[in-house]
């Protein structure tokens, strides 16, 4: 039905605009959610969703629908709604920037796996035994804990045509399962969590109650640390939580274009320690953030962003490329389905380095290990600023974890802390299917605490 | 549309059904990089049924209206799968009823030219700032319906305009970035946005001087909060721990937010109000077709009350208080804020001031966030205090605390109370929730800052 649509929706576009383009986007979603470890509701959630980007009298109109399948008489779907739609598009490129792009010409895609036979074909009945496995599981390790627990399958499809005959398709599936645990004697509250993001049905859906366990363990007992500067071990999930934020600002091709991130003007230059890289990977089998083409039909590719510790690449979508005179990079996405485009990582990828967590462990005289902060994003991202509150966190001294840590604040910042000479860890895992990161030592980090 | 939906919902095998349709018009314009960069319209329609049966849910969201009992039926059978014990709902009043809200100058029907003549005008004052190198302008109107009807035989219609802007500065000097922001909103009534020059000349200045400024110190100071600020405290720091739905199930937090606790000073009171007439978070029903409600949260430093929907008041056993709320009609209502604040009390500014030696005055927000138990939020703008005088400007600063020592270091409230408009209320994936949150100045002891 929604290739039917594209088609009718592009001509409609075509006739009054120099180009035109129609993202189409369709998804099932099942969801079966346990709440304080009871199973307490299943969801499902269907949509259909268009974009309209026209260029016309050279600048940009953009228009967005959802609910194509609505059968109102006034419904977004119907013949009077997509002129309905055009017409937006329209009006709004009256006001739009001039296009410095043309929509693509058929290309050839990397071939890139994104679908699971078994992730569609998945009951509710065999989602709710996944989930009350995992709560058994970690209530078998503490019996007081109290579990929020998520398990989310779902299918998508995709599909772009343009006035310039580029026209791609692709489904994709999609499984996620998360627990989320706390565990509270008086007012002291533990939080524990981790989840599995993938494609694919995972093999073992055991290591989140494996990862959350370990978190119990490591948390049994307190630990208080003073106010001044202290090595800091952030864990692959404090990693996330620190510097996605200011990475994906930072590497964004548009803040580079405007100014806004701090690595303008600084493409090969050495900024960060030899030990750290960092690769955008949109062509990786089964992660959430792959595709053979980005949200505007460009090829998806494996972009080197950092590679040992010289900035190597910035990511592009189509019309920053335009107006920055290099090419797309193939990272042009659509904020929340079918919003604006903009330039955004796709999966990101720190190679892993040499020393096992342990090691890095036993090497710390004094310092922290952080493993979840609140309020990392609040600061100055732009800036590289990162820090917040220990959610999660353990204290290390002579070399040995001692305890959790509560009332404690770090804060750094990416263009000081990594320019360091920094430690790598040797095992690397997903943290929300969006980042696949090591360990990171960092020598130094302020530290605050009551 | 009523007798669709009522026989959609009538005829089947469970304890409670409801539905909810839903149609919007949304105007975005963004500006960035020295000019308008994207301006964005989208239209939506949908809906959703929500299923009880013997204490589990079921939920369907769905574009196409047609064969709505089925919907019924899918969403029934996926609530007898996660069914276990039967619990009760608070039950309701049916209410049929129809609230037309027009906004006094509706943003969603000015023409796109005028929306782009007054953002342009703020676009020109930041940018004529020395040193601010790109503004940022974020802008958003929206017009919305919804329709309510359940199997107790109501069935609502609303309207939810909304709008929002948010204003950016960024300065830049060497490889030093820092940015200042102003954010607001209405219930869509543009003339809430319009008349802003001073405030974003002064935005603008912030931003080119926090280039200049030094960093703090971590560790522990006095704060005096603002009003915008000390909102963002309200709702972060005690607003999230009233929603029901993160105790009713959990014995421990149960034992500890137990009704009549002392949680600050006799002169705290904190409420959420949903029935203030125009604020953003303000509504006549909630999305379970329940009456808005005046709740006091805190009074007089004790724990008076809590935000419920029909399930979590029902299982504590309290009155319903009508605040279950969903972003859209692709999520189920869940326990959300409206209107949070904490209420005037007596003492001035400069009484406030003349009692700190060294401290901080914290401004404006940049963010929040809170796991209960802990807080942080961010704020905007921030002074040193020296002397009981006002000193200099340093960089934004991040302030944390644990909630249950927090409130009880609440030592001075202002008389000055304001709401703010800006902003939304992130939950369960569902954002942003239209709420609004205000305080008068408040000052704080022994609050920990995290600082390099």
């Amino acid at each position: 039905m929604e290739q039917a649509l594209a088609g009718q929706l592009l001509d409609s576009a075509r006739k009054v605009s120099e180009q035109a383009e129609v993202f189409c986007l369709s998804s099932y979603e099942t969801s079966v959610h346990f709440e304080a470890n009871r199973l307490k509701g299943i969801m499902t959630s269907e949509s259909a969703d268009a974009a309209l980007r026209v260029v016309r009298e050279g600048k940009i109109g953009f228009s967005a629908a959802s609910g194509l399948r609505s059968s109102l008489p006034s419904g977004p779907g119907t013949e009077d709604g997509l002129r309905r739609l055009t017409e937006m598009a329209v009006e709004t490129s009256r006001f739009g920037k001039p296009a410095r792009f043309q929509f693509p010409s058929p290309a050839d895609y990397p071939e890139v796996a994104v679908f699971d036979r078994r992730v569609a074909s998945l009951a509710a009945e065999s989602m709710i035994e996944l989930g009350s496995e995992l709560v058994a599981r970690v209530r078998e390790h503490s019996p007081d804990i109290v579990c929020d627990v998520e398990v989310t399958k779902g299918t998508s499809s995709v599909r772009i045509v343009n006035s310039h005959g580029g026209e791609v398709d692709y489904d994709k599936s999609f499984f996620v399962i998360g627990l989320e645990g706390v565990v509270i004697r008086g007012t002291d509250m533990l939080f524990v969590g981790d989840s599995l993001d993938s494609c694919r049905l995972p093999d073992r859906t055991e290591l989140v109650a494996d990862k959350v366990i370990e978190q119990l363990k490591l948390a049994e007992g307190k630990a208080t640390v003073s106010t001044r500067p202290l090595p800091v071990l952030f864990t692959p999930r404090g990693v996330a939580t620190a510097l996605l934020g200011s990475m994906a600002l930072a590497f964004n091709g548009k803040m580079v274009l405007e100014g806004s991130s701090p690595l303008k003007g600084r493409l090969r230059e050495q900024v960060f320690d030899s030990a750290f890289s960092l690769c955008d990977d949109a062509t990786l089998d089964y992660c959430l953030g792959s595709s053979s083409c980005d949200d505007e039909g460009s090829p998806s590719r494996q972009l080197s962003l950092v590679r040992n510790g010289v900035i190597h690449a910035f990511l592009y979508d189509l019309q920053t490329a335009g107006l920055a005179g290099v090419q797309s990079t193939g990272s042009g996405r659509r904020a929340a389905g079918t919003g604006q485009i903009r330039p955004a990582p796709s999966s990101l990828v720190i190679p892993e380095g040499e020393l096992p967590f342990e090691a890095m462990v036993g090497d710390m005289e004094e310092g922290l290990v952080v493993e979840r902060l609140i309020g990392a994003d609040q600061g100055n991202l732009l800036g590289g600023d990162f820090g917040g509150n220990v959610l999660l966190g353990y204290k290390v001294e002579h070399g040995e974890i001692v305890g959790r840590v509560k009332d404690t604040m770090v804060a750094g910042n990416i263009y000081q802390v990594l320019k360091q000479s920094i430690a790598v860890g040797s095992e690397a895992r997903w943290v929300d299917g969006v980042i696949r990161c090591p360990c990171l030592w960092c020598p130094s980090l302020s530290v605050s605490a009551k | 549309m009523r007798e669709r939906l009522a026989s959609a919902l009538c005829g089947h095998n469970a304890d409670y059904l409801e539905a909810h349709l839903e149609e919007s018009e949304v105007t975005q314009v963004r500006y960035e990089n020295g000019g308008l960069e994207e301006v964005h319209r989208t239209r939506s329609c949908g809906g959703n049924i929500r299923a009880l049966v013997s204490g589990g849910w079921g939920f369907v969201s769905f574009e196409h209206l047609d064969d709505l009992w089925s919907r019924a039926a899918l969403a029934v059978e996926q609530a007898r799968l996660a069914s276990g014990e039967a619990v009760p709902l608070v039950t309701g009043e049916a209410a049929v009823d129809k609230l037309a809200e027009r906004p006094e100058r509706d943003a969603a029907s000015l023409p796109l030219e005028r929306k782009k003549q007054v953002l342009d005008e703020y676009n020109d004052i930041i940018l004529g700032t020395a040193r601010v190198q790109n503004a940022r302008i974020d802008y958003h109107d929206a017009r919305r319906t919804v329709v309510f009807a359940n199997s107790e035989g109501s069935y609502i219609e609303q309207d939810r305009p909304d709008l929002t802007l948010r204003l950016t500065a960024v300065a830049r000097e060497n490889n030093e970035i820092q940015q200042a922001g102003l954010s607001l909103g209405s219930k869509g009534d543009f003339s809430a946005i319009e008349g802003l020059h001073q405030q974003a000349r002064e935005t603008a200045g912030l931003a080119a001087a926090l280039l200049s400024a030094p960093e703090v110190r971590g560790g522990e100071y006095t704060v005096i909060l603002d009003p915008v600020l000390a909102g963002v405290f309200a709702h972060e720091a005690f607003g999230h721990l009233s929603e029901s739905d993160f105790v009713y199930q959990n014995r421990e937090l149960q034992d500890i937010m137990t009704l009549g606790r002392t949680f600050g000073g006799r002169n705290l009171n904190i409420v959420d109000d949903a029935t203030v007439p125009g604020l953003r978070g303000s509504y006549q029903y909630d999305d379970e077709g329940m009456r808005a409600r005046r709740t006091y949260l805190i009074r007089e430093g004790v724990l008076v009350g809590r935000l419920h929907s029909r399930e979590t008041a029902a299982r504590m056993g309290e009155k319903a208080t009508g605040n279950a709320r969903a972003v859209s009609c692709r999520f189920p209502p869940i326990v959300r804020m409206s209107n949070t604040f904490i209420e005037n009390g007596t003492m001035s500014f400069e009484e406030m001031l003349s009692g700190v030696r060294k401290g901080l005055y914290v401004k404006n927000w940049y963010g929040g966030q809170t796991s209960l138990e802990m807080f942080t939020f961010s704020a905007g703008e921030a002074y040193m205090i020296r002397g009981g005088r006002l000193a200099e400007l340093v960089r934004p600063v991040v302030l944390t605390g644990n909630v249950f020592t927090t409130l009880n270091n609440i030592d001075a409230i202002g008389g000055d109370l304001e709401m703010n408009q800006g902003g939304g209320c992130g939950k369960g994936g569902q954002s942003p929730l239209p709420v609004s949150n205000g305080s008068p100045h408040i000052r704080i002891r022994h609050c920990l800052i995290g600082g390099r």
